[in-house]
């Protein structure tokens, strides 16, 4: 009778060991996440743990001592560069290794083995991009360098010989909450990540919304909603500069009106497009323009705000070089930063690179398509979808002479829902720039080294995608910016819409020569600037595509040019700005034409609100959030009558469209709307979209959300969308088409000014923390910092200032 | 006497062999403790339970400490859904406890009763 009891009782132990130890029962297995020493409690960082340690790896030929400063800085001390890279590895891997891991997952479309088949349509869109694809040739172009090489050895090494010592306790916490394991880094991966920055910056082409635009509206209108340039243009190579002669002439194929203007409908969608507010701001002023005589460099990259944070602050020192600056986990070198003799900075060029062509196949075996009159073989690439808990996915992508075929049959894009769009028969070949060849972690490494104006030059040409505005300052005076990347030499309109596949004749016919890629070196005016606008006027000679923002340019160059003795912290205040440039156009417009006549108390109250504003989106502005509501209104009230019956996926007008046609016409064809018998002004338009945004206003104020920073509730979420691991509601001014354009979820991603004094005088601050581990006090410490607007010095250190107070803790790597 | 000895070999050992070993091996403890000193089968069980109960809620209040609580904030947010560190150990105490406990309580079974 014991024995059964007893028998029993171990039963009852064994189904609750299954319960608390697998996802059967529970959501999670709980006695594993909550058992003290193995669990997630092992990651509650003790807030004076001691980062000091002695390492060895044979791998290393030298020894490396890693100063980390009281914000966790790792101050990286190499004998030789093989060393450094290593270092910056194990460093990577030791405080962000799942958040690189997970960012490879997604490069590769493997996002399903770890989530499930909810994922299963992206990774299949991210498969048939030819993201692994391009990540395989771009890994075989940098082992071709055996400098990129070595560094990408030593880098890996050093990221597996962290993943190598992780036990169980020490797995950050999203392993275990995931219930997967980290496998071993390869320089494939680093490429993979690269290309996730290409998904992200080289992604920006509408072809599909405006092949829908254009066959939709007729010629006239379609110019008028999407012109191909804008007025207030101030492009980053001023007007007015001469440009030789092209060395390339496009010429556009015979029968563009009757093929390329007419290829109908298209019912496929990219669905992971890149936020098109993906941008940053870049300048550089020189001497003559700031108080110390020494330039300036300041840059805040626009990205997506996640924790953990995309960038890991480092300083990197051997005796070939010395730099410091914003780090990708996942990638050698120093990204953005400055060394001891100069500063570099990005912003993102945006250009079309990533076209497609609709191809004809033979039959529905894809094994042939027809390509100048003949039948050509399809090469099938077979994408393996591993899918937790369930059997795999096998898609087979046909890959042809202009890339492979994206959307096909069984393949249209992906719904909001994450389910697959079923609507295309037709087949759509991607031609993209970020398939080809190309070693842009040369450019990084070259950069780390530059001494002059010479070095950077031959460092930026390596850089074709994603194509950047890449600027510079040195401590010899020079400042100069290049609209870098490899740019296909487009004929007017090549590429705007889905071109015809069945032939070369609207293929890319060359890349516009590199000297012939607009740059600035030391202007009259002293200083250059980008902020993701056209990098040159219509007199450029190679076709640049249609729009572009513009916005934020125009603010930073009007400012630029008005400054004089400039220090640091008046750039501090140029970056965090909140000026609303448009807003500052459109209001006197909207008080003009509202008619508040008939208004009731709320109305004329969020009137008043509206006819006080500073034009300043600062956190507790309430005119920002009138404004916002009001022009969201005004947008809709003119647009959506027209776009109601239009096909789909297609593209409202950009905002400076709609703007720039107020401004300038006030019986702008759009303000009617047609689905009323009578024609509307925009005097009608306004003040009806004052009484729609007054409604929202009023629900809003009710929430208690009417100040700008609650209503736009900007938050730096876990890469999880775990609120836990997130936070939320930050007291952040700033938005779209402003320097400080932090919105909802997106913005500075990096901010730092280097001014390039004797000594140099650097400071920075991005949105997170060291600690990738959320259990770390390191984890999320900047992001106030970041939200007050406030700054870093960042500190240049030295060897011989390894017993400065600073130096909080030392790691010691030996053979 | 036997039910303190019980319960501080359940704890020390488990603290021991969860060094090295997957944390349900505390039933193991439990089980193999309740074999070696006999005692009644409440008795048992309540030894095994409060051994890993304390042991580990005393653990996770330790490490948790040192951490100013800053992590239990954010777990017990994503666990338990509210934020109540204080809650959160009694969890994992309990947890810890019951499992232990039931392989106490299968071990002392197994024993012939006491005459």
């Amino acid at each position: 009778m014991r024995i059964l009891l007893s028998a029993l009782c171990m039963i009852i132990t064994a189904a609750l060991i299954l319960v608390l130890n697998t996802k059967y029962v529970l959501p999670a297995p709980l006695g594993y996440l909550l058992s003290p020493q193995q669990g997630l409690w092992q990651n509650a960082e003790p807030t004076d743990k001691n980062f000091s340690e002695d390492l060895k790896f044979p791998q290393l030929k030298g020894k490396v001592s890693v100063y980390f400063d009281e914000r966790l800085i790792p101050h990286v001390f190499a004998e030789n560069e093989d060393d450094v890279y290593f270092v910056q590895g194990y460093l990577h891997a030791k405080f962000r290794l799942w958040q690189m891991e997970l960012q490879t997952h997604v490069a590769a479309g493997r996002l399903s083995e770890i989530a499930g088949d909810i994922a299963l349509e992206h990774d299949r869109e991210f498969r048939r991009l030819g993201m692994v694809y391009a990540a395989e040739t771009a890994e075989k172009e940098l082992e071709k360098d055996p400098m990129i090489k070595a560094s990408c050895d030593a880098y890996t090494a050093g990221v597996n010989s962290y993943i190598n010592s992780l036990t169980e306790s020490t797995l950050p916490p999203e392993y275990k909450l995931l219930g997967y394991r980290p496998e071993q880094w390869s320089n494939l991966k680093t490429a993979l990540f690269l290309k996730l920055m290409c998904s992200d910056l080289a992604g920006h082409d509408a072809d599909f919304e405006m092949t829908n635009a254009e066959h939709f509206f007729s010629a006239a209108d379609f110019n008028l909603l999407y012109p191909l340039g804008q007025d207030s243009l101030d492009p980053i190579v001023p007007k007015g500069t001469v440009y030789a002669a092209p060395a390339i002439k496009p010429v556009a194929p015979k029968n563009v009106d009757s093929l390329y203007l007419n290829m109908g409908v298209v019912s496929a969608e990219e669905s992971q497009k890149p936020d098109p507010t993906n941008g940053s701001n870049n300048w550089a002023v020189s001497g003559s323009k700031t108080k110390s005589g020494a330039p300036i460099l300041c840059n805040d990259p626009h990205l997506g705000l996640n924790l953990p944070s995309i960038w890991y602050e480092m300083q990197l020192s051997t005796p070939t070089f010395n730099a410091y600056g914003a780090t990708f986990p996942g990638s050698p070198s120093i990204i953005i930063g400055f060394n001891d003799s100069c500063a570099f900075g990005v912003t993102n060029g945006g250009r079309d690179v990533r076209d497609y062509y609709e191809i004809s196949f033979k039959d529905d075996s894809r094994k042939q398509y027809l390509f100048n009159g003949e039948w050509k073989t399809t090469d099938f690439r077979i994408e393996d979808i591993k899918i937790a808990g369930k059997p795999d996915f096998y898609d087979t992508v046909a890959y042809t002479i202009f890339g492979p075929v994206m959307f096909d049959q069984s393949f249209a894009g992906v719904t909001k829902d994450g389910k697959p769009r079923v609507t295309n028969h037709k087949n759509y070949a991607v031609r993209w720039k970020a398939h080809d060849p190309s070693n842009e972690l040369l450019m990084f490494n070259l950069i780390n080294h530059a001494k002059n104006y010479a070095d950077y030059s031959a460092a930026v040409t390596n850089f074709h995608t994603p194509g950047q505005n890449c600027v510079f300052a040195c401590k010899n005076g020079d400042i100069a910016i290049r609209a870098q990347g490899d740019w296909p030499a487009k004929w007017k309109g090549q590429g705007d819409f889905v071109m015809p596949g069945i032939d070369s004749s609207y293929m890319w016919q060359g890349m516009i020569p590199q000297n012939e890629i607009p740059f600035q070196y030391n202007p009259e005016r002293g200083f250059v600037s980008s902020a993701n606008q056209k990098p040159a006027d219509s007199t450029y000679p190679y076709y640049l595509g249609r729009e572009y923002p513009v916005a934020r340019g125009l603010e930073i160059n009007k400012r630029l040019s008005a400054m004089q003795q400039i220090t640091p912290q008046d750039m501090m205040a140029l970056q965090t700005d909140n000026f609303n440039i448009y807003a500052s156009e459109m209001v006197p417009v909207f008080l003009k034409e509202i008619n508040s006549s008939a208004f009731t108390n709320d109305q004329i109250k969020y009137l008043s609100l509206l006819r006080s504003w500073n034009f300043e989106n600062d956190a507790a502005s309430k005119g920002a959030t009138v404004y916002d509501r009001l022009f969201a209104s005004f947008r809709s009230a003119i647009y959506n009558d027209e776009f109601a019956n239009a096909p789909q996926p297609i593209q409202f007008p950009f905002e400076s469209t709609l703007i720039e046609a107020t401004l300038r016409d006030t019986a702008y064809k759009f303000f009617d709307d047609i689905s009323t018998p009578q024609k509307e002004t925009l005097s009608d338009i306004a003040t009806s979209a004052f009484r729609s945004a007054s409604d929202s206003l009023h629900s809003i104020e009710a929430s208690g959300k009417l100040e700008w920073a609650k209503f736009k509730d900007t938050h730096v979420t876990h890469m999880l969308r775990l609120p836990a691991f997130s936070r939320l509601h930050l007291p952040i001014g700033g938005g779209t088409n402003m320097i400080n354009a932090t919105t909802g979820d997106h913005g500075p991603s990096w901010r730092m000014i280097v001014s390039l004094t004797a000594k140099t005088e650097a400071y920075g601050v991005y949105p997170g923390g060291q600690n990738g581990n959320p259990g770390s006090r390191f984890y999320d410490n900047f992001v106030n910092q970041w939200v007050a607007g406030k700054y870093y010095s960042l500190w240049m250190m030295t060897r011989e200032e390894a017993k400065d107070p600073r130096v909080k803790w030392v790691m010691n790597f030996s053979n | 006497m036997k039910f303190f000895i019980s319960l501080l070999l359940t704890a020390a050992l488990s603290f021991a062999a969860c060094l090295f070993l997957p944390w349900w091996v505390i039933a193991i403890v439990g089980f193999v403790v309740a074999l070696a000193i006999p005692q009644g089968g409440g008795r048992a069980f309540l030894s095994g339970f409060l051994g890993v109960f304390l042991l580990w809620a005393g653990l996770c209040f330790w490490i948790s400490a040192a951490n100013d609580h800053l992590f239990a904030h954010k777990i017990s947010v994503l666990i338990l859904k509210i934020d109540n560190p204080a809650l959160l150990m009694i969890v994992t105490g309990l947890i810890g406890g019951l499992v232990a406990g039931f392989g106490s309580l299968s071990g002392s079974l197994l024993r012939p009763r006491r005459s």
